[in-house]
This record gives C-alpha cells, structure tokens and sequence, in this order.
C-alpha cells in the first residue's frame, strides 16, 4: 500500500453464472474446463440461434426459494424479476460466510449493472411488474428491502466497467471512513434487448468466443452475477487476506463505441492503480483481462498491458466461459480471479489456441499451480472508459 | 455519508474545492452562472430546444447531430461550462467527469425496444443502440474536451448531493484529478434537467474569476440549491 492508504479486505464472495450458484461451483467447474457458453435457440429471446451462457432457471427457482424459506414476511416469488431473484440470492450466499450485518448503518450497498430490468420493456413482461421496476433505484430499492439494508444503495451504471467502479467506489468510501463495510453486487441478464444491440453492431461470435486468439470472431454474451463483501477489518478466520490495493478509472476521448488504438488510457488506468499499492509491473503475478474476444478490444488491451511492462504476467479472460456478463463482469471475474490468487492457480482462459494481437501476452493456455501474490483485472467498455483494479495477498 | 469522519479525511478537507462554472438547463430555461442565457416561452420538443440553444451558442460541432438526447443535452450543459472557464491547463488525465441521473438511458431504451418489438420489420441500429448507456454522454463530453480521467455514471431516485460531493472530494483527496465535471443530467420523455459545475482547487470568492461570477465553495448545500434554481 502507499503510504497513509488503509487496506480493505475482501471477506466473503459469491458468482452465480451458468456454471453455478457459488464461488466453489465455479473453481469445481474452471478446474474441469467446463465451458458454460452454448448455442442457445430460444424464440424468445432472439428470432436465430445464438451463442450465450444464460444462468439455469430451474436451479435459479429452487435457490431463491430456499432463500425465502430463510427469511420470514416476504412477498411470494412471483413478485421478484429474474434479475433480482439472481442479486438476491447472490447477495445472501455472500453475506451468509461474514458477520457483516446490513442493518449496520456502518455497512453500505453498492450495485451495478448497465440494463437492470429491461426485459421489462417487452410487451408479454408489461403486465407483470410496474413501469417503475424498469429503474434502476427501484431495483436498488428491491434488493435493499429485502435484506433491510439501513442506508440507502448507491448504484453505478458505467457499460461494462460498472462492477470494477462499484468495487472501487465501495473500497473508496471504506478507506475514507464514510463506512466499515460494503455489499458490492453486479448483475445483468442476456435479454433481447441486448441480444439484437449487440448483434447490429455485428460483434457477436458465432461460436464460444475466443478472447486474444488469432480466429476470434467477436464477443459472447452471458447473465450471471457476483457479489464481494468488503471491510476495513481483515477476516480474522482466513489464513491469508486478500486487499484492494488500488482502483482507477481512464477514458480514452476517442469514439464512444470503439477502444483507444494505442491502449494509452487502459495503461494509465493500470498504473495508476498499481501506484496507488506501491507496487511495480514486477510485483503482478496475474492479469485478469476484460478479453471480450472482438478484434480491436483484445488488441486495445495487449497493448495497454505491454505499455504498463505486463506483456510478460500470465493473462486470461474469463469469458470463454460464461461469456460477457456486462455490468456485472468486473464483479463476476474479480471473485474468480480473487479464488485464483487464494488457490495460486491460474485457469486457462478457455477458447484460446494461437495468439492474435500484436503485441507480446502472455495468454494462460493450460490449468497450472503456481505462486500468486498480486493481480491486475482490468474492463473496457462503451463511451471509451477503462478500469482497472488491483487485488494483493498478504 | 454516516459516520465520523477519520483524522486525514478532515486534513484533505482544508484544501478549498470551488464550483468556478456551472450551467443549469430546465425544460426551457438555460443559465450559466447566474444568468439566464436563454428562454423560450413555449417547448413543442425537448430536442429542438436543444439545437436553438446549441446554434445560438455557435458550438460547431457535427457529432452533436448523431447524439441522443441524453447525450445532447449533457455535452451542451458541459460545453457551456467550459466556456466560461477552461480546462485547457490541466493534464487530459487530470480532469474528471462525474455525473447522474434518475432514468440512466431509459428515454433511448424505449426508441432501441421499437427497433425489436415487431419481428416483421425488426431493425435494431447500431447508432441507437450505442446510447443505450447512461455514460456514453461522459464519452461524448471527454471526446470534445480531451478529457482522459476519471469517469462515473451515478444513478440514484432524485439528485444525491451528498453522494456526488463525497464521490467527488474522494477523487481530489486521493489526487485522482485536479479539475472535475460534475452534475446530474436527465432525460425523460419531453422534460430534462441538467445541472453540471466544474470543480477546481481554488478558494472560493470574493474574487470574482469570470466578469463577475464569484467561485462557490464546493459542497453538497450549494450543489443542492443549484439544483433547486432549476
């Protein structure tokens, strides 16, 4: 840490995708190479097949009705979205493992996402929910009374860097002293709305995507959500702690739907992160990427890495696995890379083969041990911002 | 924000922060800094408003036809800002911008959900589909001005001054930025509020910088009362 910066420790977490309802399913199923992103032909949810990694509904079901069973004069399941059904029970398998208490006015909510509830725009859903549900505070609203959150959510809708501004927003207000804890939780669901976006600007893959590989051919989408509670106090039953070290943000003033072509602003974004730790290059034994698999996102960041004397750190995207989880991804791939910096594994970052950018990576290509004590994850999206946050064991 | 402030939040503090240019633009109305510079007695829509005031103000600048609403009416508000005070002298990283809003990009959502409603004429378009995104209006704004820092979307009910002031001071307290653009811009049907300041490391008046604006000290009550001069 720099000097006069105050830790603030990672407690608990929680990752729901399609490779399942926690952290421990998903390092089960990361060891296993297990690839959550299918083509998924769903009439509803778009008029072609697509490839997508959606969260199993069933199983969704079956978990947020244990969760209502737990907790007394709740309102029946049908009166919760998809969306909030995955925030809710995300938020309550993370909060399970920490004697963090959101009725604490010392513990704070934060949420992100890009879209929310916008299936709710579609015509057969109108009925349903009210309008209102459609805002993001009234999401902010749901999840905060469920669980009697004393303060009031503070709710970040950045594109896809939303979860890694949440999570520096959060360790921000902790370091400041505004609080002692934060509930950090990201959530976005695959929805037609985004499906049919993302398809007209052509940058869907028509296989699993393969992110920094030579025959990439665009992103995959995906649902999922995480949650990370955070405190200035390290847990005292854990053999090693995990710290946010440092978190910056950058925008790259250059076009509002495609990356940096240097991949200046990412770097600045990094090292300013890596400042804020007291940290070198040297010191990073682990890149978790944004790696969306389009062509010039992949590229963008092999730059970015190789500016910031990374070109050489072992490097993977978790998105060959459940796919692009938008708002929700700084979220979703920071608690897997914090499980890979406890577990000192690094996971092959699935759909890679051969190298296709042009600078120097060094692209993780098989499940191996090794001695991590440091790690970078970084996020790029739409309006040309950067994110990147750095998480250090101690 | 509850709770009591720790000892180096208090020394950080004493470094003054002004607000030494801001603009407001309600539904017909627009001011900057203090004055009105321009109103029109009666809106047919929102976005024609928008072009008067942009071609009055001769901001030449092409792109400001291919935004959506959220983004014009954000990129005017800040343009008028930093017309009245520059940022030319800090670092593009240096300067940051934070903004917020009550509906994020619902008024585009809405044009983007005509696009796919019928799968008879579907025609989803990448150029509506871009501004789906409550921060592409950061985008738009950083793209002008060289803006390379910070940046944060912010949602929350009604304007939070609390939260923007803290989030804001946090940035000058850990050296983030030296310079930020702040506010809350909203876009709702056929009715818009926009209140963005500059922020900058000067003491507040009585020395008027700009003719005879006099820099207001940073803080949520005059965040707050700008809102309501809305």
């Amino acid at each position: 840490m720099a000097d006069g910066m105050k830790p603030v420790y990672i407690l608990t977490d929680n990752l729901i995708t399609s490779l399942g309802f926690t952290t421990s399913e998903h390092t089960f199923a990361l060891e296993r190479g297990v690839i959550g992103v299918k083509s998924t032909n769903d009439p509803e949810l778009y008029p072609t097949p697509v490839q997508l990694s959606k969260v199993n509904t069933e199983q969704l079901e079956l978990k947020f009705a244990e969760v209502l069973q737990q907790v007394k004069n709740r309102a029946p399941a049908a009166s919760f979205t998809r969306l909030e059904k995955m925030f809710i029970v995300s938020v309550h398998e993370a909060l399970k493992g920490s004697n963090v208490a959101p009725s604490n006015p010392r513990t704070l909510l934060v949420i992100s996402t890009t879209k929310g509830n916008i299936n709710l725009l579609e015509d057969r859903n109108k009925a349903l929910f009210s309008h209102k549900r459609l805002y993001l505070w009234e999401l902010g609203k749901v999840i905060r009374n469920f669980f009697e959150f004393e303060n009031q959510p503070v709710i970040i809708s950045n594109a896809c860097i939303s979860g890694i501004v949440a999570l520096m927003t959060a360790s921000r207000l902790v370091q400041s002293g505004a609080y002692d804890h934060a509930v950090v939780t990201g959530g976005d669901i695959a929805t037609e709305f985004v499906i049919s976006g993302f398809q007209s600007f052509q940058a869907l893959s028509p296989n699993p995507c393969k992110p920094f590989d030579l025959n990439r051919t665009g992103l995959s989408l995906g649902e999922g959500c995480g949650t990370i509670v955070i405190s200035k106090y390290p847990d005292p039953a854990a053999t090693s702690q995990v710290i946010i070290a440092g978190a910056s943000t950058s925008n790259d003033a250059n076009h509002i739907s495609g990356p940096s072509r240097t991949g200046e602003e990412l770097s600045g974004a990094i090292q300013d992160a890596l400042k804020q730790g007291g940290l070198n290059a040297g010191d990073i034994s682990y890149i978790s990427a944004h790696g969306t698999a389009t062509s010039f996102n992949d590229e963008m960041e092999s730059k970015a890495f190789e500016l910031s004397g990374l070109a050489h750190v072992p490097v993977n995207s978790f998105k060959g696995y459940w796919g692009h989880t938008l708002g929700a991804a700084g979220i979703v791939e920071s608690v897997a890379a914090i499980s890979s910096l406890r577990n000192n594994i690094l996971y092959y970052s699935a759909g890679f083969e051969t190298l296709g950018v042009t600078a120097p990576l060094n692209v993780i290509s098989e499940n191996r041990p090794a001695n991590l004590s440091a790690c970078i994850k970084t996020a790029s999206g739409f309006g040309g911002c950067n994110a990147a946050i750095l998480y250090q064991k101690q | 924000m509850a709770g009591a402030m720790p000892p180096s939040f208090i020394r950080n503090n004493k470094m003054e922060r002004s607000i030494t240019s801001y603009s407001l633009l309600h539904d017909n109305k627009v001011i900057v800094n203090g004055r009105i510079i321009f109103y029109q007695e009666n809106i047919i829509k929102f976005a024609d408003f928008l072009k008067t005031v942009f071609k009055q103000e001769q901001l030449a600048y092409p792109k400001f036809y291919k935004m959506d609403t959220l983004s014009k009416l954000g990129f005017l508000a800040a343009e008028l800002v930093l017309k009245e005070k520059s940022i030319e002298g800090y670092r593009p990283e240096a300067v940051g911008v934070v903004l917020s809003n009550s509906s994020s990009s619902l008024d585009t959502d809405v044009a983007h959900n005509e696009t796919i409603r019928d799968r008879a004429s579907y025609f989803p378009s990448p150029s509506v589909f871009v501004y789906t995104l409550p921060n592409i209006v950061i985008g738009e704004v950083c793209i002008k001005n060289k803006i390379k820092g910070e940046n944060a979307f912010l949602i929350s009910e009604t304007f939070n001054g609390r939260l923007l002031c803290e989030y804001v001071n946090e940035l000058f307290n850990n050296e983030r930025v030296e310079a930020c653009l702040c506010g809350w811009v909203e876009v709702m049907g056929n009715s818009c509020q926009a209140m963005v300041a500059l922020v900058e490391k000067l003491a507040p008046g009585p020395d008027g910088i700009n003719g005879s604006f006099k820099p207001l000290l940073f803080n949520e009550q005059n965040l707050n009362l700008l809102m309501k001069h809305n």
